[in-house]
């Protein structure tokens, strides 16, 4: 194979890595994912190196590989024959201005001011243009109504028939992998809570993940659980919310408000563990900063068996009722061939039939004791992955019911060790979204010199365009909220 | 004399009570508190103090079409038929000028949205254009069995349908009733053919129309479109309520419709999820099967088809 295969959460000595040239590495990246795995990272690094990182899910592993770049200016791009490399390889040429030869769309992704190519601006781009009498663009954002992030919808409309969506990000770019590497040897877990406001716990835990890699501290599991059922609750909050604005935009107003009401229930629940309603300051490397007691454990049970069961009756009304059901299905399908291609992740890929998550592929943490039955649905269509969260949320349910019940007795924090010089670590988690991957390279001091970040937003919003082909523009709406993809998760 | 002063009176407060009983509906079935029925007519006050924000893309179309457009559906209203069946100006052919005053309304408010030239407005403007124009058939054949089961061409015929309280005349009266219903529906965008809640530019139809308007325009926007709505509701009314009665109770039995209406449609709005756009137009479609089976009714009567 040629890769240096480790697992989730660990580390390996840059000494040790497999390194290839370019051409070879592409060859081994493109016939290995030719055989299922995944591309899960793709960044130059220090030393003047690619380094490459695959999933392996079938196998619980992560193959690892890097390749000098030494002054190159071009290579041959992977994304003609491996469609799902092409924002990897757009953010890298963003990066380091090296060109990924016969790259089909070689579009900024998020026009950091460090860029080496400063020609290249936001206002200067040349969107797709369609052309025709009857044919017409609507240009939606990047400010919105509402209280959402700012990204450029552009559509190409034929009457209300949508050809093709291009959407344009990168307004929330504000260096979060840059500020991790330049404080490289503090411990930031707060910076990674703001990496997305909606997935706290689950960058918090890709964060502890590599740093716990680093410095070879092990978690108690009594933290273990505590995390988990704080990503679980998490998960539930945000599906349920998802919920409600999914019955929000298709103008059902009962299952709006009732959803609504108890994601607020879910919320204030984390707000028992944890004082914050958004899980914000409890996770930090080497354990979490406060325990659970029995009452609270008794509380956290019943608060969300009760808001469980308001949303189990609302989601029975919803998923009956005519005329919510002519609006969610078969409207914005996605193939499983699609999801597959240009490498969808998560709950989108689960509901088009593709079982990917990383609790049950590459266990971590508590899942290690804890088995995930990994939901999917077929349809790919705003009904299955509306659906497909509410089979979610009562999975977490369960497991939070479960936690709290046998939470393991023992310590909540241990402080962690000093970083292992030369090292490279890799930290997968899976949020509500679907896999986050953390991945930090360590100087020879111990610290942190390059630190790489991905959300599965990066991943999923080509799927969302790709998802609006051939659809009505009334619908972008909730098409849009059946995915619900983080702006800022993908700028950083 | 005093009547008609009460008559206007009543044609004025009433389209802000509907609005407030529709939105306490919906605050009912969300389980909110929800604003007092009267809040509209704060709304409404709100908005006039306000200034007025002109597109510099726009010409003085802009500024008159809300005016226009008030006084078209304000002459529709007079010309309407109240409680007891009588209107404040009746003639022979008004439900004719009737059914033009309320398109002439529309024209000045799509005009006003196209000459902003924001791709919203435009696609806001076609999509009302597309899906109201279907309900003027069935308007018309509505009032034609209306004519043909009274022999007059004018508002005052509607009670003749079903005065001698014969169970097919009653049946069309209703069948017409329901279809002056969805026309409510449509003519108001209400759910579910629009959703006057959303905050998403691309699934509207009316709200995308007006996002331009603002200040003491917005509000007579705001107001024409709920006049329209009540004003539907009183043709409505009149084919639901009895004749014969005497005035007080007549008079009582349609204001109770006409809020009976607003309460149903809070309830659809609540209920039930809103129309995918392509489907919009076969629900509107529908009222003009509701019409045609009502006319054939009165047709089936008046050849000794039906005993």
């Amino acid at each position: 194979m040629g890769f240096k295969v480790i697992k989730n959460n660990r580390t390996v000595k840059l000494k040790d890595m497999a390194e290839m040239p370019l051409d070879t590495l592409r060859h081994r990246i493109i016939s290995s994912c030719l055989k299922g795995r995944r591309l899960i990272g793709f960044f130059a690094g220090p030393h003047e190196k690619l380094y490459v990182m695959l999933a392996d899910d079938a196998g619980s592993t992560i193959l690892t590989a890097c390749a000098p770049l030494n002054s190159i200016k071009h290579y041959r791009s992977l994304t003609p024959d491996l469609p799902q490399a092409h924002m990897f390889e757009r953010e890298f040429y963003e990066e380091t201005g090296i060109e990924p030869i016969g790259h089909p769309w070689l579009k900024g992704v998020r026009f950091p001011e460090d860029r080496p190519d400063l020609n290249s601006t936001m206002e200067s781009y040349k969107f797709f243009k369609m052309e025709g009498e009857e044919v017409h663009e609507v240009a939606v954002g990047p400010v919105h109504a509402g209280i959402i992030e700012p990204g450029h919808f552009r559509f190409m409309c034929h009457g209300e028939r949508v050809y093709h969506l291009e959407i344009q990000l990168g307004y929330q770019h504000r260096g979060v992998e840059g500020l991790f590497a330049k404080h490289g040897n503090k411990l930031m877990p707060h910076l990674a809570e703001s990496i997305t406001g909606d997935t706290v716990i689950g960058h918090a835990q890709a964060y502890c993940g590599v740093i716990e890699a680093l410095s070879g501290t092990l978690v108690t599991r009594r933290a273990h659980a505590i995390r988990g059922a704080a990503l679980e609750l998490e998960r539930a909050a945000m599906h349920t919310g998802d919920l409600s604005a999914i019955c929000g935009d298709v103008a059902y107003l009962i299952g709006n408000s009732v959803f609504g009401a108890n994601r607020t229930t879910i919320i204030n629940t984390s707000m028992l563990l944890t004082g914050s309603r958004f899980g914000r300051g409890l996770l930090k490397p080497g354990g979490v900063v406060s325990d659970i007691n029995a009452e609270t454990a008794a509380k956290v049970k019943k608060n969300i068996s009760a808001a469980y069961e308001n949303i189990r009756i609302m989601a029975h009304e919803m998923f009956s009722a005519s005329s919510v059901l002519s609006r969610i299905q078969q409207t914005g399908v996605l193939q499983k061939q699609t999801v597959m291609e240009a490498g969808v992740i998560g709950f989108a890929a689960r509901a088009s039939g593709v079982a990917l998550d990383s609790r049950a592929d590459h266990p971590y943490g508590i899942y290690n004791y804890m088995p995930i039955h990994k939901h999917t649905m077929d349809s790919g269509d705003v009904f299955a992955r509306s659906y497909l969260r509410f089979l979610e949320i009562q999975q977490s349910v369960e497991l939070v019911k479960e936690l709290m019940d046998n939470l393991p007795p023992g310590a909540i924090w241990k402080e962690p060790a000093a970083l292992e010089p030369d090292s490279f670590s890799v930290s997968m988690a899976e949020g509500w979204r679907g896999a986050i991957v953390h991945a930090a390279i360590t100087d020879k001091k111990g610290s942190i010199c390059r630190y790489k970040i991905k959300d599965p937003s990066f991943n999923n919003w080509y799927g969302l365009a790709l998802s609006l082909r051939n659809e009505g523009i009334s619908d972008f709406p909730v098409i849009n909220k059946s995915f619900n993809l983080s702006y800022c998760g993908n700028d950083l | 004399m005093t009547t008609i002063t009460a008559n206007i009176l009543f044609i004025l407060i009433m389209p802000f009570l509907f609005i407030g009983v529709i939105n306490r509906v919906k605050s009912f079935w969300a389980g909110r508190q929800g604003p007092s029925v009267i809040q509209p007519f704060f709304d409404f006050f709100r908005l006039l103090k306000k200034g007025v924000v002109l597109s510099r893309a726009t010409t003085a179309l802009f500024y008159w079409a809300p005016i226009a457009a008030f006084i078209a559906v304000l002459a529709a209203a007079f010309i309407a038929p109240m409680a007891g069946g009588r209107s404040i100006l009746a003639f022979q052919g008004d439900m004719i000028v009737f059914i033009y005053l309320l398109g002439a309304a529309k024209f000045v408010n799509i005009a006003s949205a196209m000459e902003t030239g924001s791709s919203f407005e435009g696609m806001g403007a076609a999509r009302e254009a597309a899906f109201t124009s279907l309900i003027e058939p069935a308007f018309f054949i509505i009032m034609g069995a209306s004519a043909a089961a009274s022999g007059v061409m004018d508002f005052s015929g509607i009670r003749a349908m079903a005065a001698n309280h014969e169970a097919s005349g009653v049946l069309a009266a209703v069948l017409c009733g329901s279809a002056l219903f969805i026309m409510l529906l449509t003519e108001g965008s209400r759910v579910p053919v629009d959703d006057p809640n959303t905050h998403l530019e691309l699934t509207m139809i009316h709200e995308v129309m007006v996002l331009d308007n603002s200040g003491p325009d917005l509000a007579l926007i705001n107001y024409s479109s709920a006049l329209k709505m009540f004003v539907i509701a009183s043709v409505m009314a009149n084919f639901l309520i009895p004749a014969g009665l005497n005035p007080a109770l007549a008079g009582a039995l349609f204001a109770a419709v006409i809020l009976l209406s607003a309460v149903i449609a809070g309830c659809v709005e609540s209920l039930m999820a809103r129309l995918r756009m392509s489907h919009v137009p076969q629900f509107v479609f529908f009222t003009v099967s509701i019409a045609i089976v009502a006319f054939s009714i009165v047709l089936l009567k008046m050849s000794g088809g039906l005993k």
